[in-house]
């Protein structure tokens, strides 16, 4: 099946000198969730920008749904709905006028009913008379979303969609992007939090410094990103790791003073309760104990390094 | 062509009009009556008739054109810049309009209302003034022309502007000055020759002129000549619209 966006050798440099996107290889399967990951400045925005006629391409080349978004924009913008990072506030609209706006903009007839399911399915319907300014963050995000599927978009991206969100309508939102995914579009999700891009993305593709370090599939990215440490301070010192310690993968570390496990965040059982009881048999004391995940930013590290 | 989108924009902002109809409606028509009440009644008494019309009646024409100008342009300006200014242009950027639609969206609206404004001005002079209008189909004509011409004009300070400053800066240090100068009290026979020639390098000279030749058939510059100004001022306008979006100068990174 051919890729429903295709990017390649992408490049964009913006006229302070800031080269944002390093040629960028990418493509997006239809119909799938497409978590794109990396920290603040790596360039996810840009990337979508580029992609939806916002920010000018410095080199390369994109299309969308087959078409060429210089030679055949309209078609290609066509296919595109697009939730940008930043809140905007364009206080004195009424959210149905607002989201009717957007449906007209991308060229389709007007269809009260269907803009009113889109209310609905965001749980704005009540609301569709009030002012945008009198919403609050989460409901501008939805009112967002809702604008950007109001002309029943293919591929909808959403930037940071979670920022200024609380937990529970985190939630609500995931829900409804895999009732868009079940409809058949194409979602591509940006976020700085890896349990983010775990929670709904069926693909992943880290982004760092403007180039793409890898595009995996959620599985497998998570294995290799997903290590933890478990720490344990001794209460005595050991010269030499008891064999049965050893045969768990376990290592000493600060010169005897301190054993140190490895285990998969993502394992269904990380045998740590089997470990501690194997100390209590082993008779080995242990002070305190904590735990350390890899930072993004020490992943993103790894990552470049094993490219390099 | 998008129609769909042009309609929508337009729908959009004639809402926009809709919702601060006081203000745009009311403002202009109570200035508008002041200038009646002290140049036509109060001072107007005493000026002599112009080419067989009487003063308060000769200025009709300019004011409604001074309106029209200043309308036009602090409309238009106001209706791009503020997408701009709230961050909701991405969605425009990003849809499939081309510069064409935006421009016959967003100026279309704004001529829209200053024409509606224009009319509703003349009324409001009828009450104050006897009015006659020679050529109405030329008046209606010119009064779209110069409200279309001068919305593109809006409509470009809307993009070039960086905050509200340089948003009221043309109305009020532009267009202002050059109406008081373009024969809207006057004619410009009354000025010395040399004057005269400064004159005709303000384009408004042209459209006042035309405009009031409309009502009374008397003009300072040749009719035709007004037209091919504000023709060629259109041309220029969509030129730089067109250059705007194809270079995306300031709306693009
Ligand atoms: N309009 C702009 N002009 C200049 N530099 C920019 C602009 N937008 C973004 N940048 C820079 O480009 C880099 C990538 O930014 P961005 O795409 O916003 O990253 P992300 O969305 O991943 O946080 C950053 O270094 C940022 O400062
Ligand atoms: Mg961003």
């Amino acid at each position: 099946m051919h890729p429903i966006i295709s990017i390649s050798k992408l490049s964009k440099t913006y006229a302070t000198g800031q080269q944002a996107l390093r040629n960028v290889d990418l493509e997006i399967r239809r119909g799938e969730i497409f978590g794109l990951l990396g920290p603040n400045g790596a360039g996810k925005t840009t990337l979508i920008g580029a992609v939806c006629g916002i920010v000018r391409p410095s080199a390369g080349s994109v299309s969308v749904g087959g078409h060429d978004i210089v030679r055949e924009w309209r078609a290609a913008r066509t296919l595109i709905g697009l939730v940008p990072q930043e809140l905007t506030n364009n206080a004195f609209d009424s959210v149905l006028g607002t989201v009717r706006f957007s449906r007209g903009l991308f060229g389709k007839p007007p269809d009260p009913a269907r803009l009113q399911q889109v209310l609905e399915e965001l749980s704005l319907w009540e609301r569709r008379d009030s002012r945008v300014m009198t919403l609050s963050g989460g409901m501008k995000r939805r009112m967002l979303i809702a604008k950007a599927l109001a002309h029943d978009p293919q591929v909808l991206f959403l930037d940071e969609p979670t920022a200024g969100v609380d937990v529970e309508l985190r939630q609500g939102m995931w829900q409804a992007v895999r009732r868009l995914r079940e409809a058949g579009v194409t979602i591509i999700l940006t976020t700085h939090y890896i349990e983010e891009a775990e929670l709904v993305a069926d693909r992943i593709g880290v982004i760092n410094h403007g180039e793409i370090v890898v595009v995996d599939d959620k599985a497998a990215l998570m294995q290799r990103l997903g290590r933890k440490q478990l720490t344990l301070e001794l209460q005595a010192p050991l010269d030499a790791l008891p064999p049965a310690l050893a045969a768990r993968g376990l290592a000493l570390a600060a010169g005897g003073r301190e054993l140190v496990y490895s285990y998969d965040a993502q394992a269904e059982a990380s045998g740590i309760a089997d470990l501690l009881g194997e100390l209590e048999q082993t008779g080995v004391g242990f002070r305190d104990l904590r735990t350390t995940q890899s930072s993004l930013e020490d992943i993103f590290v790894d990552l470049v390094r094993q490219r390099r | 062509m998008n129609l769909h989108a042009i309609r929508a924009i337009y729908l959009y902002e004639m809402a926009r009009t809709g919702r601060t109809l006081l203000q745009s409606v009311v403002a202009p028509v109570v200035t508008t009556s002041l200038y009646f009440i002290v140049f036509g009644a109060a001072i107007g008494t005493r000026i002599a008739e112009i080419e067989g019309v009487v003063y308060g009646a000769f200025i009709v024409p300019g004011l409604i054109m001074l309106m029209l100008l200043t309308q036009s342009v602090s409309n238009a300006s106001f209706g791009i810049f503020m997408p701009r200014f709230t961050g909701t242009f991405y969605e425009i950027l990003s849809a499939p309009v081309s510069a064409f639609e935006i421009v016959v969206g967003y100026v279309g609206a704004a001529a829209t209302k200053s024409v509606i404004l224009g009319l509703i001005i003349l009324a409001t002079a009828g009450l104050f003034v006897p009015l006659r209008i020679a050529h109405p189909g030329w008046m209606l004509g010119l009064l779209v022309l110069t409200a279309v011409t001068f919305s593109l004009l809006g409509f470009i300070i809307g993009i070039w502007a960086e905050g509200f400053e340089q948003l009221q800066f043309v109305p009020l240090l532009v267009i202002t000055p050059l109406t008081f100068l373009g024969g809207t009290f006057y004619s410009i026979d009354v000025l010395p020759p040399a004057w005269q020639t400064v004159t005709l390098f303000n384009p408004v000279v042209y459209l006042v002129s035309a405009f009031r030749w409309s009502f009374y058939g008397i003009a300072d510059v040749q009719v035709g000549a007004s037209l091919a100004v504000t023709l060629a001022f259109l041309a220029a306008g969509l030129a730089a619209a067109w250059w705007i979006f194809r270079t995306g100068y300031r709306l693009k990174a």
